[in-house]
């Protein structure tokens, strides 16, 4: 598991890249970390792998603290930076064995682990060429790889789709979502929302080194965007005039077609919203939840924090 | 130890291949190998034909040990370039992340790097010096002596080991392959004027006297990877700032140093000057031992053997004692031949070439004239002792006056040297070389200006007015 507290880290005694973060991510969790470019990611993560030591706050990754026991810490941490990082002359399967090596796996697993992992990644034919000769996205695999190579329980993502085609990207999201399955804990700094939205159980976004949201998707889009908002469309004008509305839920805009309401309590208040509808002689369409992306999320935050408006 | 030689045996590894398999760095390496050796056995033959025409037996007798010195030295410094970028240019390439989140440690790293980059130019060097020794061994010359070529070859391995271990030391330090690149005149020009001395001990030394040469080389050798060592650090490898000179901030560490909490001049004498002062303890006392060890012996010398190189016989001391006894009259115009600030400025001087001389070579030739200056005195006693004057007597008369304010004032000065230097190979995790040197100085500074200045004041006053009288009244008999 991954837990900091008060994580911050300054350079040059000036500017604190990373300001007070307190996380926690359990084994079978994924966190993803979402921010603007500069905003702490990397430096959170570098810190998490004890490559920077934090200037205030602690961290403990699988069980170690990263300041004082930081070889323990990097022995079960499988990070994968944001430039792949790859040794050019190297073919894909002599660059995973070196990294095996430095792992300590034996020879046999060493063996089957490369074999595995080449193949799954679809990497399998490339083996035997040098990395240099290899496309962007076959790089991206081959880098993914060394991360898991030497099975570690927790992983740090940075950008782990990126350049990817939309196959190979499904394909590590699915090795990405297996991992959790078996108990792994994950962080990955992402740009790509879709992907946080799809396969992260909490999110967290940092700016300015600062964590300003913390929690599942449907905490944070509560806290950002209020309450869940549902639409009842017609099928032609339709005035629902005075409107009893049961306790929880308020009316967030009308038009001559559809309804939109801010529901607290979809499981109680619904049933009876529509109840009401109905006795009214509604020619109702459709009921259904007005979806909220976790993009509107991360830009109204964004817009917040910013301190200019947002339209959705 | 098993398991740290495997490792350091993987970083180097993937290295070598790496390395054999750049035809940037693999052609021209060959090239140089093949074709140099014929170029200088042919400069060779030609240099020997002139000497045998117009005589120069001097250098016929060592052409072939230098020409093997400088067929060694250009594969190295060829060959930099590989130790150079060993850590920068992997951080360039974005592949020393991954290295730096792995179990290895640092030691791993540094001298995994440290063997390639002092294996792959040694083995051109070796394979370059080789065959020229074919090339040259069927002329009709006289072939150097094993032990000479013994005495070669380990130079050319300390020279491998002081460019790799600087260039390495460069490469950690440096953001980007450009600036390591700019860099490496520091150590190609440096390593060009020690093989420039390590000619002259070849063509006017004998073979024993390059030992000194060896062992030296080796000694900062050694110094440089304690250095790199000390200040492996992976966090300052992916800073981004490194390169990057803030003389403001940098003007604000020192000031903040030199002033520490006081106040006022008085408060700094009073709590900053002793605490500096504290901090010195350990190295004044190497110091001390130094300077008692190096006084005794050098007196000792001196008394044993100059009377016999000399071949000091009765006349020739009464000889010297008129000499001397005639110049002592002269004490008197001692303030106008050498007046009190001339005589400070000198001494300040030296003092400042300690630390300079220090700073370039982790305190060793700081520590190497400071030896010769208190060799001197050792020197001078004894030399009093030979002509019959009692040393204690020249000492109390001659020295101590004024060489209890200028002695110290050295003690001090050079002890407070020998601290920058330690302190720079020293691990400290908190700082970086920069901010360590950096502070270092600024103690030195404290010390020098606080200190050494005011007592080397006060000597030159006293061994220009004072001084002279105590030796008159001393000798008066002269």
């Amino acid at each position: 598991m991954i837990e900091t507290s008060d994580l911050s880290k300054q350079f040059n005694n000036e500017f604190w890249a990373v300001d007070g973060v307190t996380l926690s991510v359990q084994p079978g969790q994924i966190l993803a970390l979402l921010g603007q470019n500069g905003a702490g990611k990397t430096t959170t993560v570098r810190m998490l792998t004890s490559l920077l030591t934090p200037t205030r706050g602690w961290a403990r990754v699988a069980g170690f603290d990263v300041t004082k026991r930081p070889q323990d810490v990097r022995s079960k941490v499988g990070v994968l930076t944001e430039q792949h990082g790859l040794y050019m002359r190297m073919t894909g399967w002599e660059y995973l064995d070196f990294f095996a090596k430095v792992y300590g796996l034996d020879p046999e697993t060493r063996r089957n682990r490369s074999a595995y992992l080449l193949e799954y990644f679809g990497l399998a034919e490339a083996a035997r060429r040098r990395s240099g000769e290899y496309s962007k996205g076959m790089k991206q695999k081959l880098a993914l790889a060394r991360a898991l190579m030497h099975d570690p329980s927790v992983l740090l993502l940075d950008e782990p789709t990126s350049a990817m085609d939309p196959e190979s990207a499904r394909l590590v999201r699915d090795e990405i979502a297996r991992l959790r399955s078996t108990q792994r804990t994950i962080i990955i700094c992402t740009h790509n929302l879709a992907e946080a939205e799809s396969l992260a159980d909490h999110i967290a976004i940092i700016y300015r080194g600062k964590i300003l949201l913390n929690g599942t998707l449907d905490e944070l889009k509560r806290q950002v965007l209020g309450p869940v908002e549902y639409e009842a469309k017609f099928a032609r004008e339709f005035d629902a005039g005075e409107l009893v509305l049961p306790q929880g839920v308020t009316l967030a805009s009308r038009d001559s077609t559809s309804l939109r309401f801010q529901v607290d309590a979809p499981q109680s208040a619904n049933p009876t919203l529509v109840h009401a509808l109905t006795a009214r002689n509604a020619p109702l369409v459709s009921f259904q939840e007005v979806p909220r992306k976790l993009e509107h999320v991360y830009l109204k935050t964004m817009a917040d924090a910013q301190g200019v408006s947002y339209a959705a | 130890m098993r398991r740290d030689l495997e490792a350091i045996w993987l970083v180097a590894r993937r290295e070598f291949i790496d390395q054999f398999r750049d035809w940037r760095i693999v052609v021209p390496m060959l090239l140089l190998v093949s074709l140099f050796p014929f170029i200088a056995d042919d400069t060779t033959r030609q240099a020997i034909g002139f000497m045998n025409r117009f005589g120069g037996d001097l250098i016929l007798d060592n052409l072939i040990p230098f020409v093997v010195l400088v067929i060694g030295f250009f594969p190295l410094s060829f060959t930099l370039v590989v130790a150079l970028e060993s850590f920068v240019g992997e951080k360039e390439r974005g592949t020393i992340e991954p290295l730096l989140s792995s179990p290895l440690e640092d030691k791993h790293l540094y001298l995994g790097k440290l063997l390639v980059g002092i294996t792959t130019p040694l083995v051109f060097s070796y394979a370059s010096i080789g065959i020229y020794l074919i090339l040259v061994g069927r002329r009709a010359v006289e072939f150097p002596s094993a032990y000479m070529l013994a005495l070669i070859f380990l130079l050319t391995f300390a020279h491998a080991v002081l460019m790799v271990s600087s260039a390495i030391v460069i490469s950690i330090q440096a953001t980007t392959i450009r600036a390591a690149n700019l860099l490496a005149s520091f150590v190609v020009v440096p390593v060009a004027f020690l093989l420039q001395g390590e000619t002259i001990l070849i063509f006017w030394g004998n073979e024993d006297v390059l030992w000194f040469a060896i062992v030296a080389v080796t000694l900062l050798s050694g110094l440089l990877v304690r250095l790199g060592l000390a200040h492996f650090r992976r966090e300052y490898m992916l800073g981004r700032e490194i390169d990057t000179l803030d003389f403001k901030l940098m003007w604000r560490r020192f000031r903040d140093r030199f002033t520490g909490n006081a106040g006022s001049i008085s408060e700094w004498y009073r709590r900053e000057i002793p605490e500096t002062l504290r901090q010195l303890r350990q190295p004044l006392a190497i110091v001390l031992v130094m300077a008692a060890i190096t006084g005794i012996v050098s007196y000792l010398w001196v008394v044993e053997y100059v009377p016999l190189h000399l071949n000091l016989t009765p006349d020739r001391v009464n000889n010297i004692r008129t000499f001397v006894a005639a110049n002592l009259g002269n004490l008197d115009q001692l303030s106008t031949a050498l007046p009190a600030p001339v005589l400070f400025f000198h001494n300040a001087r030296t003092t400042v070439a300690f630390l300079a001389l220090g700073l370039v070579s982790f305190s060793t030739l700081g520590l190497t004239l400071f030896i010769g200056n208190i060799g001197l005195v050792g020197g001078v006693m004894g030399a009093a002792s030979i002509v019959g004057f009692s040393p204690l007597l020249t000492f109390a008369a001659g020295v101590l006056p004024h060489g209890i304010f200028e002695l110290t004032a050295v003690f001090l000065a050079t002890a407070a040297m020998f601290k920058v230097g330690a302190q720079l190979v020293t691990p400290q995790t908190e700082k970086s070389l920069g901010e360590i040197l950096l502070l270092s100085l600024a103690d030195w500074f404290r010390v020098f200006i606080g200190v050494v200045l005011p007592l080397l004041a006060i000597a030159a006053v006293i061994e220009v007015y004072i001084t002279p009288l105590l030796i008159k009244m001393a000798f008066p008999y002269l």
